[in-house]
This record gives structure tokens, sequence and C-alpha cells, in this order.
């Protein structure tokens, strides 16, 4: 288990290393110079002041130096300013990552156990199988930015009962986007669900638990969920980037502050730093919830290797 | 199987209907009309008009071509590679499936919208592409989606040829002295063909799904040039005025992604 973990972990820092040069390189070839940004702002500086700016920030450098002095104040925590924001990157960094994981949290709640739910419908009603299976097909087609309109005209503009965006008005700002995202991940849950509850109702302890006298409701709660959370699991871990990309689209259609509204900012606004930064920490973060799903599954079921 | 083949084949339709409805309508669906913007449905306007005066069927049309487009370009470059990464690692084994598929797996545990966000925002002129025009742009797009979308070809593929490579038929065309290419070409591509078309009808799907979202998000298809996702991004700032127009270009994505989820779905049934 410590090797496992180690390995993991070991692998989840070579990607992020990798990514962080890859993207750096990259991101070299975005339009908008910050220095040439800094002379549109301000026609009076000479020639000589840009090329003194150039040395003073390193941009004369070439790159592999600046992305070495980059990623060595990375590591040491200094995560530079942004120029967007005019604030230090840190202090932008943890509000939109605490409200991304609330976001996220929410979503998976909700879409865990309305999928399950209709997966164990599926399950327990054969007849209804084909009808959860076509919902599933349905859900999955459904551009996660369209339904968030939708529900913005129907709730926001017709009915006015919740708010079109933002963050204000505590939980009532939370409904759509957390439906929103909710929605787009349900599908998964739902076929795996169904899937594995079929199977694990299949397994003899359940007809064992049904002989002695258990109810319908005890037989599926106590003995066929357990079994069919590991399939489940599976399922998160390999979600975990799509849920991650769904609240970008949820972030920027609700305006909602948050990492992806935070990399889609920065980037309309060629703050490069700004986005790496926001990049990494979004790629680490779901490299990690991938680990702790995955963890999970070898905690629940120690047959898996 | 029918249900999604019709699906695919009537949006196709639509597209490639584009210029003949234009020229039944009498409209230039590029051509802005300010004395008839926000026009309602009506005979010469079957879904109205957008803020433009644009005739929003006209521009549908013009957008499946777009969207299309790029999905289909999008997911057969993505099986192309994704086939040959996955029989490659299959077939070398070794130190070289090792690289491939943790290069897939650090791919795959990514948040691929990011990502995508960030690349689409590249300068196309520091790569040597053409800037701003709309075939540069199905271009661009389809390349970065290939990017991400081998992935799940090249881990199907590579299953799929590794259990084939094992069977006794494989091992018996080897003893008679069957060239590696040949066997690989004759022997184990065919026996492919299933997973191969199941991960190419979702990397339709997926492509069309991405497209639209970096459209909607200003990084996709630049206007004029109508795409599928572009238009959303468009009647997402005129909620208030034309909640309608929000609706058809969300319904036809929905279209097609659905007709090619279900295609998948029917294949890997074996129906």
């Amino acid at each position: 288990m410590i090797r496992l973990l180690a390995a993991r972990l070991g692998q989840i820092a070579l990607v992020t290393a990798l990514l962080s040069f890859a993207a750096f390189l990259l991101i070299g070839l975005m339009p908008g110079d910050p220095i040439e940004i800094a002379i549109a702002g301000d026609p009076r500086l000479s020639s000589e002041d840009a090329a003194r700016l150039r040395a003073l920030h390193g941009l004369d450098q070439p790159l592999w130096a600046r992305y070495l002095a980059w990623a060595g104040g990375v590591l040491e925590g200094r995560f530079g300013h942004s120029r967007l924001f005019a604030l230090p990157v840190a202090a932008l960094l943890w509000p939109a990552l605490i409200g991304t994981l609330e976001l996220l949290g929410l979503a998976l709640l909700v879409a865990g156990v309305c999928g399950v739910a209709l997966g164990a419908l599926a399950a327990l009603r054969p007849r209804l199988g084909p009808l959860v299976q076509g919902f599933a097909l349905f859900a999955q087609a459904v551009p996660a930015f369209w339904l968030g309109m939708l529900l913005i005209i129907l709730f926001a503009v017709h009915l006015g009962w919740l708010p079109a965006g933002g963050s204000e008005g505590g939980w009532r700002a939370l409904v759509l986007p957390v439906a929103t995202l909710a929605f787009a991940n349900l599908a998964a849950y739902a076929r795996h669900g169904a899937a594995a509850l079929s199977a694990a109702l299949e397994e003899p302890h359940i007809r064992t638990a049904r002989a002695k006298g258990a109810g319908e409701r005890r037989v599926l709660l106590r003995h066929a969920l357990p079994n069919a959370a590991v399939p489940l699991l599976t399922v998160a871990a390999l979600d975990a980037g799509a849920l991650v990309s769904g609240a970008l689209i949820a972030e920027t259609v609700f305006a909602r502050p948050g990492m992806g509204k935070l990399i889609y900012d920065a980037v309309m606004g060629s703050d490069f730093n700004l986005a790496l930064i926001a990049l990494l920490v979004v790629a680490v973060v779901t490299m990690l919830a991938t680990l702790a799903a995955d963890l999970a599954q070898r905690w629940l079921d120690p047959r898996i290797a | 199987m029918r249900a999604g083949l019709g699906l695919l084949g009537l949006l196709a339709a639509f597209a490639a209907a584009a210029p003949w409805l234009a020229a039944l309508l009498g409209h230039d669906p590029f051509a802005p009309d300010l004395f008839n913007r926000f026009a309602p449905p009506s005979a010469a306007h079957p879904l109205g008009t957008d803020e433009l005066g644009r005739d929003l069927l006209l521009r549908l049309a013009h957008g499946a071509r777009v969207s299309l487009a790029v999905g289909l370009a999008a997911a057969l470059a993505a099986t192309l590679i994704g086939t040959l990464v996955g029989l490659l690692a299959a077939w070398r084994g070794g130190w070289l499936d090792a690289v491939l598929m943790r290069l897939a797996d650090g791919l795959l545990a990514l948040p691929a919208l990011p990502l995508l966000v960030i690349l689409a925002a590249l300068d196309p002129a520091a790569v040597g592409l053409p800037r701003g025009e709309a075939l540069a742009d199905v271009l661009r797009l389809s390349l970065l989606l290939a990017a991400f979308g081998w992935v799940g070809v090249a881990r199907l593929v590579r299953a799929g040829a590794l259990s084939l490579l094992a069977r006794d038929y494989v091992r018996a065309a080897r003893a008679l002295g069957v060239s590696e290419a040949r066997l690989l070409w004759r022997h184990v591509l065919p026996g492919l063909a299933a997973p191969i078309a199941i991960a190419t009808a979702l990397a339709v799907g997926g492509a069309i799904l991405a497209e639209s979202a970096l459209s909607f998000l200003g990084l996709g298809i630049a206007p004029p040039a109508p795409s599928w996702g572009n238009m959303l991004a468009n009647a997402q700032e005129l909620v208030f005025q034309a909640p309608l127009a929000a609706l058809w270009p969300g319904l036809a994505i929905l279209l097609a992604v659905l007709g090619c989820n279900l295609v998948a779905d029917a294949i890997s049934r074996g129906r």
C-alpha cells in the first residue's frame, strides 16, 4: 500500500512537472507579450525603458532559464502576482479553490445519489431498465452550458425564483450550477449503478439474506449496495476530469467565482502566470481526487491488486 | 442503430441542404438586415432572426456544416492516431507499451477543458497557421481535439489487440511465415473493427460537444462563421430579448451527440 501510494504520488509529480513545462512553452505562443501590453498602456515608454523592463523581469533570458527560474519560485511558494486582478496569485487561488470544491462536492453528491437511485430502480424493476438506459443516453448528450442557459431562462428570467448567477444569495445561488453539473455527470452513475446492482443482486449471499427474511430495502441497502460501491468508485475516479471540466462550464455560464472561471478569465485577459498556476492547481487536485477514489476502492475490496 | 443513423443522416442532410434552403427562403445568412431584428418565426423566417436580423434556420444549417465537420475530422484523426498507438503498444510491448500507456494515463487524468481553453487561446500565427479564417479554425480545433481524443481509442485498441495477438490463428499465421506488417493488417486489425467503430462513434459525439463548449466560450469557431456553439454564446447575451434563440442550436447539438451515442451503444450490444 505504501509503495503503491509512493508510486502514484511520484507519477502525479512527474505529470505535473511535464505539464508545467509544456504549458510554459505553449503560453509563450499566446498573443500579447507583457512588455508590449505595458507599452500599449503607457505610450511614453521608450524602447530603452522596454529593454530595461525586459531585463528586469528576465524576459531577455532563453526560455529554459525562464522556466527554471519560474518553477523554482513556485516550488518555494512564490506564486507571483496577477497582472489582471492586481493581486498576489495565492490570494486569488484560495477563494476560487474553495468555491470550486463546494460546487464539485455538492454536484458529485447529487449526481451520485440520483444516479444510484436510478440505477437501483433499473436493477429492481427490470421493466424500467430500458427507460433508465434511454434516459442515461439522453442525459449524456445534453450540452451542460445549454442546460444551464435553459435553467436560467426558466427559473431566473421567467419564474424569478432563483438568481441567474453570481455568488450572492447563499445556497440559492448554488442550486442551478449544482443541478447543471450534477445532471451532466449523472448518466455514468445510473448506467454503471444499474449494471453493478443487478450483478450484486445475483450473488449467493443475497439469496441467503432473503432466505433469512431480510426485507427488500435491507437487502438492497445493506447487502447489495456495498458490493456495487466498488465499480461506482471506478466511475468516480475516471470521471474526475470530466467533473472538473464541467465545473469550468458551470462557473462560466453562472458567473460563479471558482478555478474554472479564474482560468478562463486569466486566458481571456492574457494573464499567463495566473492561467498557468491555476491550471496546475486544478490538474493536481483532479489527480489527487482520482487517487483518493482508487484508494477507497482498494480499501473497500482488498481483492483488487 | 437505425435511430442513431437516422438522426445523424437527418442532420447531415440539413447541413448539405444549406445553400438550397438559402435559395428557397431568399436570404443571405451572413448579411445583416437591421429592420428585421429579433423577428418572430414566420413563413419567411421559420425560426425567426437573430440580433442582426439574420435568419436563424439558415445559420443553424451553416452551423451544422461547421460543427459536424469538426466532429468528424477530429474523431477520424483521433481514431487514426489511437489505432496506430494502440496497435504499436500491444504488438511491441515492453518499455514502449509502458511509456505510451503512461502517457495515455497522464492525459486521461488531466481535466481536459481547462487545458483545451489554454491551448485554444494560443495564437495560431505563432505555430504557422493562418489566423481568423473559418477553415483554419476548423482545422485548428480538429487537431486540438484529436490530441486529446486518441487516448480512449488507443486503450480500447490495445486491449483488443492484446487478446487477438494471443489467439491460435494469429500464432498459426506467424508460424506460416506471414510478415509482421501483414499479420497486423490482415489478421489483427479486422478483428478490431467493432471496438474501433464504437470508439469512433463516441469520439464524434465527444468532439461535437467539446467544439460547441469551446465555441461557446469564444475560443472555437470565430464569428461571423456560425457554429452551434458560438450561436449559443450569442444567444446567452440575449437571453432576455430572444429566449427562443437559445433553444435550437442546443437541440441540434443534443441530437447529434445522441445520434453518435445511440450508434455506439447499438454496436456494443451487437445489433
